[in-house]
């Protein structure tokens, strides 16, 4: 089968990104949105194509479609470029183009009569295209070099408005945080390669006889744990997994659909899609690391669900529950085998992302819509708005109710294998799964009861139902994020290649549909009306609630850390050796340096006669000097 | 004729010469004075070789024809050196060596 053409689902993007980059000044403000969304339009299209015709065949293997030497180091070990198209990387192209297609569509209205349209489409390009290439590389390099891509284009659309002082910091703060875990993914691929002398998952992920044992172990752990443990570093500073989360609740600064595309469904599951693709490197040489996998998606989904309860920003809960639903899918990893049965966790990963993709982004995009209408991110300033946005209320309903996991929305499919891949392993780890699930259904009906029903308020202008070009979108995501969980995922994608047959577990089903509605009928009670019994609650919690409320202090922690030992310790030291020794000695030799041109400059006098009588007597002294010499 | 003069009677009187050419060079303020003076100093060296090619290699001509192309060269150095007084002159109504010192530090 000729998979060429994939190039230019990259590559299309690319072009987008170059002439609304480039051409923005010589054409007209409309056209760039055309130009970017057109662009991803055709990808989307070849994409859809790529997937049927890939899973219509039987073998599941991996195909290279096309591939290019970069850098040659020597005969074994170089770094090329190139499309390596696999069930994951089908999938995610798929999820990709989707979700990208309909926030490029919101976006022309969302973003109607915004300064910087133009740049805003060309920036959503370079993300467009930084992440199709993430997903299709065919070696560690190429994935970091495009991983590095997707975090720039993170910042950018971060601090897009850059006349805001918190977007701007936020973009750093977004920025410095994922680049710092992003050195730990470079000192494990190092590692990886140093040992195997390859970048290409062609040979990394068949991992048989790679040589690892040969390597000496460091601090009790092999050295082949230690490069998975740094690998998992960068996906988890990516997909903000605790202590790396700090970044994403702020990256909402951004403008919200950018919010969708990023933060939400594609660029943060690149962690869960980066351990993903080494997945038999993690299971055959680190079961170490894949238990540090497991632990971490289990805290950061219980920790980050219980933040999002308190919180009364409307896209921060949103972030918070991205983060939740994100270490789901990192547990799911971490607890599954490689092949058959045991490889459950690796495919119910994969399919809560699918699916979270869609019923985010469509979350997201609701909180456009609102926030576009009462020109507000805080939820207490909202309230009754079925009345005014009815569409928006009935869609954003359809992902609450996804994400909560109630069937038959997709959600409930995916969540289910999830908890039953947690079910088959510590029953800790079953139990934090569960308690999530019934916190996430609280917090988002704590969100929708809370902006949809509750008493009117007064606003300064009355809210409006969004425009078609917002709402239609919307509605796309909202039959995928009703209708993905049908998809009979595990026939496409399994650890080991092999369809898995994929049926609900009733007994752990059961008990999380009865979670979700615990959930529900929590908030229902708390935020239906203004009963007072959630202030009630809240104050029974006490310090706890607090905590939550401020997120942990993890904020705080870190600028502790930061400021006063990172800062006061070792910088300020630092600092002062710079400014008083080596600085000081330079000045010394710049000093000493200009008091001796001071002493010859008056040599040069402009005086003729003083130069022709140096140089007569150095003629003299010259000749003296040889004449004696020779004798 | 030529056999008596000896030889270092020649050089000591070019010697000299050249000598009071550099002297001149070195205390003359006047331009034209110093231009004299290299002058002075050029024939010292013609004679040189001239007095050389008759006393050490006699039958052969080189020291001779060196001796014309310094003239020749001389001579084309003498006009170049007074069309650079007569400009500086237009510039700065002197040609005193030491009015000429803008080219310093």
């Amino acid at each position: 089968m000729d998979f060429s053409y994939t190039i230019w689902i990259a590559i299309l993007p690319f072009l987008a990104f170059a002439i609304n980059g480039l051409g923005s000044e010589k054409l007209p403000q409309k056209t760039s949105g055309w130009i970017a969304t057109v662009a991803i339009g055709i990808s989307a299209f070849l994409s859809y194509k790529t997937a049927i015709q890939y899973f219509s065949s039987p073998s599941r293997g991996g195909i290279i479609a096309f591939k290019t030497t970069w850098l040659r180091f020597n005969g074994t070990l170089h770094i090329d470029l190139g499309i390596l198209l696999d069930p994951i990387s089908v999938m995610m192209l798929v999820v990709i183009t989707t979700v990208s297609l309909m926030v490029f569509v919101y976006s022309m209205g969302y973003m109607k009569n915004e300064r910087g349209y133009d740049r805003y489409f060309s920036f959503l390009s370079l993300f467009s295209f930084s992440m199709l290439g993430l997903v299709v590389a065919t070696n560690l390099f190429q994935m970091y070099m495009f991983w590095e891509l997707v975090g720039i284009s993170s910042y950018l659309l971060i601090g897009f408005y850059y006349d805001k002082p918190s977007a701007v910091a936020a973009s750093k703060k977004a920025f410095i945080v994922t680049r710092f875990a992003d050195l730990g993914f470079l000192i494990g691929i190092l590692l990886v390669s140093s040992l195997t002398g390859t970048f290409d998952f062609g040979v990394l992920t068949r991992p048989e006889g790679l040589g690892f044992a040969s390597a000496a172990p460091f601090l009790g752990l092999s050295t082949i744990t230690w490069a998975l443990l740094l690998i998992f570093m960068g996906g988890a500073g990516k997909s903000a997994m605790f202590p790396l989360h700090i970044w994403l609740p702020d990256a909402m600064e951004g403008p919200t659909p950018v919010s969708a595309l990023i933060h939400a469904a594609t660029m943060v599951v690149a962690g869960v899609f980066l351990v993903a693709r080494l997945f038999p490197l993690y299971t055959a040489y680190a079961p170490g690391a894949l238990e540090v996998v497991a632990f971490v998606g289990a805290f950061t989904t219980l920790f980050a669900a219980v933040i999002a309860c308190t919180q009364y920003d409307i896209k921060r809960i949103l972030a918070f529950s991205t983060i939740s639903q994100i270490g789901y899918m990192i547990l799911a990893l971490g607890v599954s085998g490689h092949g058959g049965e045991a490889g459950l966790g690796y495919m119910a990963s994969l399919f809560h992302l699918f699916t979270h993709a869609f019923f985010k982004a469509l979350l997201f995009l609701g909180a456009g819509a609102i926030i576009h209408a009462v020109h507000t991110n805080d939820i207490r300033e909202m309230g009754n708005l079925r009345k005014h946005q009815p569409i928006t209320h009935v869609l954003f309903l359809i992902a609450c109710l996804a994400i909560s996991g109630i069937p038959p929305f997709a959600g409930f499919f995916s969540k289910d294998e999830v908890l039953s891949a947690t079910a088959a392993s510590h029953p800790v780890y079953f139990a934090i799964a569960m308690g999530a699930a019934a916190l996430t259904a609280f917090y988002m009906f704590r969100l929708y009861f809370i902006v949809f029903w509750g008493e009117e308020r007064a606003y300064p202008n009355a809210p409006k139902e969004a425009p078609f070009i917002m709402l239609g979108p919307m509605m796309v995501l909202a039959v995928g994020s009703a209708f993905a969980g049908f998809i009979p995922f595990g026939h496409f994608i399994s650890s080991d290649g092999v369809p898995l047959a994929t049926h609900i577990h009733w007994p752990v089903a059961i008990t999380s549909m009865a979670m979700a509605l615990v959930g529900t009928a929590t908030a229902w009670r708390f935020y239906k009306s203004q009963s007072g019994s959630s202030e009630k609650a809240a104050k029974a919690l006490g310090s706890f609630h607090t905590s939550a409320a401020n997120k942990f202090y993890i904020d705080e922690a870190y600028i502790i850390i930061t400021k006063g030992v990172i800062f006061k310790m070792v910088s300020k030291p630092l600092a002062w050796i710079d400014r008083n020794v080596i600085d000081t000695f330079m000045d010394l030799l710049a000093a000493i340096t200009h008091w001796a041109s001071r002493q010859v400059r008056e040599f040069q006098s402009g005086q003729l006669q003083k130069y022709a009588f140096i140089f007569i007597a150095g003629v003299i002294i010259i000749v003296l000097s040889f004449i004696y010499a020779a004798r | 004729m030529v056999e008596q003069v000896p030889l270092h009677h020649a050089l000591i009187a070019t010697t000299l010469m050249f000598f009071i050419g550099v002297y001149g060079f070195l205390t003359r303020k006047n331009l034209i004075t110093m231009l004299i003076s290299i002058e002075i100093m050029l024939n010292a060296v013609n004679l040189n070789f001239v007095f050389f090619n008759i006393y050490l290699f006699p039958g052969t001509l080189e020291g001779h024809f060196f001796s014309l192309f310094i003239i020749a060269i001389a001579a084309a150095e003498a006009a170049v050196a007074i069309a650079i007084f007569i400009s500086l002159y237009r510039n700065i109504r002197s040609i005193d060596v030491e009015d000429a010192n803008t080219m310093k530090h």
